[in-house]
Order: C-alpha cells, then structure tokens, then sequence
C-alpha cells in the first residue's frame, strides 16, 4: 500500500443534506464544500475521521468511524487490553 | 443575619487579562517540555476579561493553560467572557476527541455558572476543534444558547469577529515547521531515558559505535522526523521513517569496513548489517509513533499501516539484533 491514508471510512449521503453547511464549518481540512444549496464532497481522502461533521449533521447525512489517528495510543490500547484507544495529549 | 449574596446564587465570574506575565510563559515553557504534562490547568467556569457587558461575546476553551492563555492573548482590546470548561487540563482539540470538550461539558458549565443571566444575549463562540466533541444543535436545545464555530487558531479572531464568518484559510488545519518544532522535545523528553539505557549497555557489550547508533536511530525518530516529515518522500510514515533511519545508518555501515579493514569479509558485511537493519527498524517505529501528533491522520490509515509495516519493523530489527548477538559471541 503506498498510501494507506487514502481510504478512509467517511460516508456522505446528499440525498440528506438540508444545506446547513455545518459540516463546510467544522471540517480541519476543507473536506466538503458547498456546491449551491447543498454540501459536495470534494475531498474525501483527506478526512482524518474526526467526526465532527458526522456530530453536527442535524439530518445524519455523515457517517464517519471516528477514532484518535495515534499509533502510540493504538499499541497502548493492544497491549493493556483497552477496548478503545484514548491519547493522553 | 443572613447574608443575602450566599443564598442569591450570584454567578462568579474570575478577573483575567489579555497580557501573559513571566511566569504564564514559564509554565508554557513547562508545558512544552512535558513537565508535569496533567496539570498546567486552570479552575473551570466564567472569566471576564476586559470590560464585558451582558451584550459582549462568550468564548469557550479548556481549561489547559495553554488554550486559555492563547485565547485571551488574542482577544486584546476586545471585552468579552471566556466560559472555561473542564477538559482536565487537556487542550482543545484532543479533549473534542475524547468527548470531555463536549455537549455535556458545556450545558453543565452553562448552569453552573449561571451564564444565561450574565448575559444578554444567546450564543457561544466555540474553537472550530471543539467541534468533534460537541453537537451545536444538542447544545441549543438544552441551554438555550445558539453555537457559532469561530476559526482554528484564537489569534484569528479580532479578524473573525468583524463578520463572523470564517475564511477558508481561517477553518484550515496546517501542520508548519514551527508546529512541528514545538513538539520536538516532548518527543526528546520521552525517549531520553531509554535511549541512554540502551546506549549504555550497547557501549559495554558492543562498543563506542554500537552505542552512538543506538542514539542516533532514537534521535532520528524523535527528533529529525517531525522535522523533516514533508519533505520525506512517500507517503506512509513507516516508510519515511525508515528511508530517514537507512540514510542515518549508512556512515555507521561504512564506518565498519574502514575502521576494521583487517576483518574477514562476513564479519565486515555482518556488522554493517546490523547497523542496516536495526537502526531503519528503530527510527521507522518511532516515526509510526509520530501520526497521533500531527493534525491529518485518520484511524483506519493509521491502523492499516500498523498492520503492514510493524511486522516488517519487528523483522528487520529482531535479524539485526539475532546478527549482533551472533557475531558478538564468534568473536
């Protein structure tokens, strides 16, 4: 894989979209945009799937599998059998 | 007699200022340093800063000196409030994911400090990062108050509250040098200790050069990585770790056939192998290490790339190890 950060689990349905722009908002890296009354997803790959517009989407048209992005906090989670893995930043 | 101003629940509000004095930047300097990383915290609850009236702004942080102390620096000339909520002195963004920069978190500090009647008017100004903890139209509903996402960054915002609207470059999360710098001793602090353990025994058992590999591969991870992670090439963070551990290898490779031109062949390329396969093995770790600091990598990448490259971690370093251990006790 030269690029696993390429696929991610976000999942966008416009068919839901009321046009809020709430998730243009709250996205860290310009994810969606707003393409007239409602919102496109223009850049899916660069979701690091913190689930803040999945949050704010009052008509759930957003489904991202949130999670810390952290090595550290995922082998720590392995090795002391957390379920979930938190960072402690 | 009874006091009347301990039954009237009336809101306390803490004076703060925009300026930082000496000793706020030392407890940054702390901070920066991974002194005493859980508690460069403050009191949650309401703070005033200049000369606020029930019409003037509320802005919402963590209670991390560092968030706080970014905020109200930014808000010079402008009065306002700042309702700190209790993220355990855990900053803004990495608090948002743990959920304790959240809904729940901001409609109880909201009753708590009684913030409807302090103010007029009903809305809070949120970091952008808070977002992935909290739900505005959940906070609406239970509070009363609307939620305005400002920009990432405070010192956006005298900009951001001439419109309140966000410019694109505004809502932006960036990853810089200078970002990227401040982490590096916090990274440092981490690893010191191991590393010269390490070194220490390696020097014993291998020799001066055994030892200064040892630093250097750690040092690479944790501190020439975050530095240079643009401008290695590919894309997984593995393999630029271990392009930057081979390239840091390569003298102390090289360094074997010339210091010991009288060995045998095998034992010239075996120790040179060891360097080769080790070090690359440490620093890519380390690397891999590094994703839950930066500002961009998801989950599921940064699972997939546990996946694939810490078996080939593990290999690489456990031959190296096996060829030291070899050549140690044939010699």
């Amino acid at each position: 894989m030269l690029n696993v950060y390429e696929v991610n689990t976000l999942v966008y349905d416009s068919d839901l979209c009321n046009g809020c722009a709430m998730c243009v908002a709250v996205c860290p890296h310009a994810v969606f945009e707003m393409n007239g009354r409602l919102a496109k997803l223009t850049n899916a790959q660069a979701c690091m799937e913190c689930g803040a517009c999945q949050l704010n989407c009052v008509p759930g048209a957003i489904a991202v599998e949130s999670g810390v992005g952290c090595a550290a906090a995922m082998i720590r989670a392995a090795l002391t059998g957390q379920k979930e893995a938190t960072c402690d930043c | 007699m009874i006091d009347l101003a301990s039954i009237t629940a009336v809101p306390k509000i803490f004076p703060t200022t925009y300026r930082l004095t000496a000793r706020n930047r030392w407890d940054h300097f702390l901070a920066r340093v991974g002194v005493k990383r859980g508690e460069h915290r403050l009191e949650p609850g309401l703070y005033a800063v200049g000369n606020p009236t029930p019409d003037s702004p509320v802005f919402v942080t963590a209670n991390y000196t560092l968030s706080f102390d970014a905020l109200r620096s930014s808000l010079e000339g402008i009065d306002g409030y700042i309702l700190v909520l209790d993220t355990q002195g855990i900053n803004v963004w990495c608090a948002a994911g743990k959920g304790t920069f959240g809904t729940n978190e901001i409609v109880l500090r909201v009753m708590i400090t009684s913030l409807g009647e302090v103010v007029q008017h009903r809305k809070l100004i949120l970091p952008q990062l808070g977002a992935p903890g909290v739900a505005a139209h959940e906070v609406k509903k239970r509070t009363g108050f609307w939620v305005e996402y400002g920009p990432v960054r405070a010192v956006d915002l005298p900009a951001y509250l001439k419109t309140h609207k966000a410019t694109p470059e505004m809502r932006r999360v960036e990853f810089p040098l200078r970002d990227r710098l401040v982490l590096v001793p916090v990274e440092f602090v981490h690893v010191i200790l191991p590393m010269l353990a390490v070194a220490v025994v390696l020097y014993f058992v291998g020799g001066l050069l055994s030892a200064f590999a040892a630093v250097a591969a750690v040092m690479a991870g944790a501190v020439l990585f975050p530095l240079l992670l643009p401008w290695l090439p590919t894309h997984n963070f593995s393999t630029k770790g271990f392009i930057l551990g081979g390239l840091v290898a390569l003298p102390f490779a090289l360094s074997v056939f010339l210091q010991h031109p009288d060995w045998v062949w095998w034992r010239q390329v075996g120790q040179a192998l060891e360097f080769l396969l080790a070090m690359p093995a440490v620093t890519a770790f380390l690397a891999l290490n590094f994703t839950g600091s930066t500002t961009f990598t998801s989950r599921s990448g940064v699972k997939r790339e546990m996946f694939t490259y810490i078996p080939a971690m593990a290999w690489t370093f456990g031959i190296g190890f096996l060829l030291a251990v070899v050549l140690v006790f044939i010699r």
